[in-house]
């Protein structure tokens, strides 16, 4: 099915505790989508944000949201049966380049990326995925990503699970050993200007999935600009050659305001 | 050749097509590939004298003929707006409009007075966001007498640059509000802002979708009023009307014109055509001034009333 342009009244059929500070909310939408794009959230009398899907089957959709602001804290509390609200997919998704994938997610930017990794098993490529969290209880989709047939290469900054230290130190090692043509990540922009720059020196290609601040998801409202492109709609994926040149990445956002703030 | 250039209060646009106020302006960047997707001229989005986050989401929303928004006048505030504006002035090959707001006529001029500073071809008044009014109370453009009164105090503060109105179509006394503004001094009208206001309810949710609840209403649906509205003023006044509402293809542009719009604003267009819509639209409109042997959409201007 199509592109929902306004919202949709959608039921949840499953929630499911991934780790201490994340869920999954399965819901029962037909949409399809490719790993990277997003949806609007909408909970009538409260907000509407984006999440980009963790899941997506063409009979139901989720997503995998951590309990940050009451935004999330509410979803925290949506129940099997209850009703959310979404519009969409937007956006452009991971496009497929290259044999030999590296995966590096960090903290909830492992959401869209276990669903890419499935993806990427199910097209023949071969795939490492670099999981990577503050700490071990803030892992994400370890199991589901082994499952698909990929064995996670894990690490947190406290070392309490897998390697001590950043998810971009054990890709920086992972080039030096093996060959890797494209990299995907998703997760704090820090960490994936990271990722950027190692593949830019390895000349390598890399996508990754930005978040910035969205009200209308279709290229309008110009809220999300990185540089003068839209995250909405020319992204939230962007190729190396993209985000080589983007002055904004990795150092400005701009708030609700429209003000530019440091990352 | 066929010519698109017009001018508007002395200053040359390499076409009529402006992009409108609140549409993707929010970055120095994204006006600058307006202009590449050609863009005579671009407008920021209003810059108001304090930072705004505006309402919360949904804020802008797609419905089955075109857009209903209630973004709610969200700015970095004129302290940061001036410096964006002067970057505008500096880097983008085409005329900027600064597009401003305040919650009474001498807030107006005060801001007007901080914008002008950073040397904007145009100042544009929005004295018609329809999203506001339960903090600032019934839009100005509503009456003649407060439209006059911010125009005045516009005017005596910058008296340089040319001041664009921008007008709302939600008024029955439009007539007289054009030609209140037009005494006051006002170089050029802006006809103008979204129809409404409007509301969009969700059934399952038994609730209003925006925030808002009530939104300005923009695209396709409204764009006959928007030509009416552009009617009006061209019989009421003598300065030029930039006509915005619901255009997105070369002959919509064509029918504000004759209407008696000197330049077209487009805003929710950039949903379908990205960026590169103003190219697409001057094209259409080239290719029908060319088949119909006028050498310049400036002939065209008008030609409705004749």
């Amino acid at each position: 099915m199509g592109k929902l342009k306004t919202m949709e009244a959608t039921r949840v059929l499953d929630v499911v505790q991934e780790n201490q500070r994340m869920k999954s909310i399965y819901l029962d939408s037909p949409i399809s989508a490719s790993p990277g794009q997003f949806v609007m959230v909408w909970i009538p009398g409260m907000d509407e944000k984006p999440f980009s899907l963790s899941y997506c089957d063409g009979s139901k959709i989720g997503i995998t949201v951590a309990a940050v602001g009451p935004f999330s804290k509410r979803l925290h509390e949506v129940k099997a049966g209850e009703m959310l609200w979404i519009r969409g997919p937007f956006g452009n998704g991971f496009r497929l380049e290259g044999e030999n994938i590296a995966v590096i997610g960090g903290g909830c930017g492992v959401a869209p990326l276990a669903f890419l990794a499935e993806e990427l098993v199910k097209n023949g490529r071969k795939v490492f995925f670099i999981n990577g969290a503050k700490t071990k209880d803030e892992l994400l989709f370890v199991e589901r990503v082994r499952k698909a047939g990929v064995e996670p290469i894990i690490c947190t900054d406290d070392g309490s699970e897998g390697r001590k230290g950043f998810a971009t130190d054990t890709f920086a090692e992972l080039l030096a050993r093996e060959k890797v043509d494209c990299a995907y990540t998703c997760g704090p922009e820090i960490m994936m200007k990271k990722v950027v720059d190692l593949c830019l020196q390895n000349k390598i290609g890399c996508q990754a999935s930005l978040e910035r601040f969205m009200k209308c998801g279709f290229g309008v409202c110009g809220q999300c600009a990185v540089d003068g492109l839209l995250v909405c709609k020319d992204g939230p994926v962007f190729p190396i050659s993209k985000l080589s040149k983007l002055k904004e990445f990795g150092s400005v956002r701009r708030n609700a305001c429209g003000a530019e703030e440091r990352i | 050749m066929v010519e698109l250039g017009v001018e508007l209060a002395g200053m040359h646009l390499a076409n009529p097509l402006i992009l409108a106020s609140g549409v993707v302006g929010v970055s120095i960047w994204t006006l600058r590939r307006a202009v590449k997707g050609g863009a005579g001229a671009v407008t920021l989005k209003s810059i108001g004298p304090k930072p705004r986050a505006g309402h919360p989401n949904p804020t802008v929303l797609e419905w089955e003929c075109g857009v209903i928004n209630a973004v709610g006048l969200s700015n970095p505030g004129v302290e940061a707006g001036v410096k964006e504006v002067e970057e505008a002035v500096k880097s983008i090959n085409a005329p900027v409009i600064a597009s401003f707001f305040a919650e009474d006529a001498e807030g107006f001029g005060a801001v007007a007075e901080r914008l002008a500073l950073s040397k904007p071809a145009f100042l544009e008044a929005n004295l018609s966001c329809p999203n506001v009014m339960r903090e600032h109370g019934i839009p100005f453009a509503y009456e003649p007498e407060s439209a006059a009164e911010a125009v005045r105090a516009i005017k005596r503060r910058v008296g340089s640059i040319p001041l664009i109105v921008k007008l709302s179509p939600n008024t029955h006394k439009l007539a007289d509000v054009a030609k209140a503004v037009e005494s006051a001094g006002a170089n050029i009208i802006n006809m103008g802002n979204t129809l409404g206001p409007g509301m969009v309810i969700n059934l399952e949710a038994r609730k209003p979708v925006l925030s808002n609840k009530t939104g300005g209403v923009s695209g396709p649906a409204i764009r006959p009023i928007a030509v009416r509205c552009v009617w009006d003023v061209y019989n009421a006044v003598k300065i030029p009307i930039i006509g915005t509402g619901g255009v997105s293809c070369g002959r919509d542009a064509l029918e504000m014109i004759m209407a008696g719009a000197t330049c077209v604003g487009i805003g929710s267009a950039l949903r379908e055509g990205g960026f590169n819509i103003f190219k697409k639209i001057a094209s259409e409109m080239r290719e029908w001034l060319d088949a119909n042997n006028i050498s310049s959409v400036k002939e065209l201007v008008g030609v409705a009333h004749g």
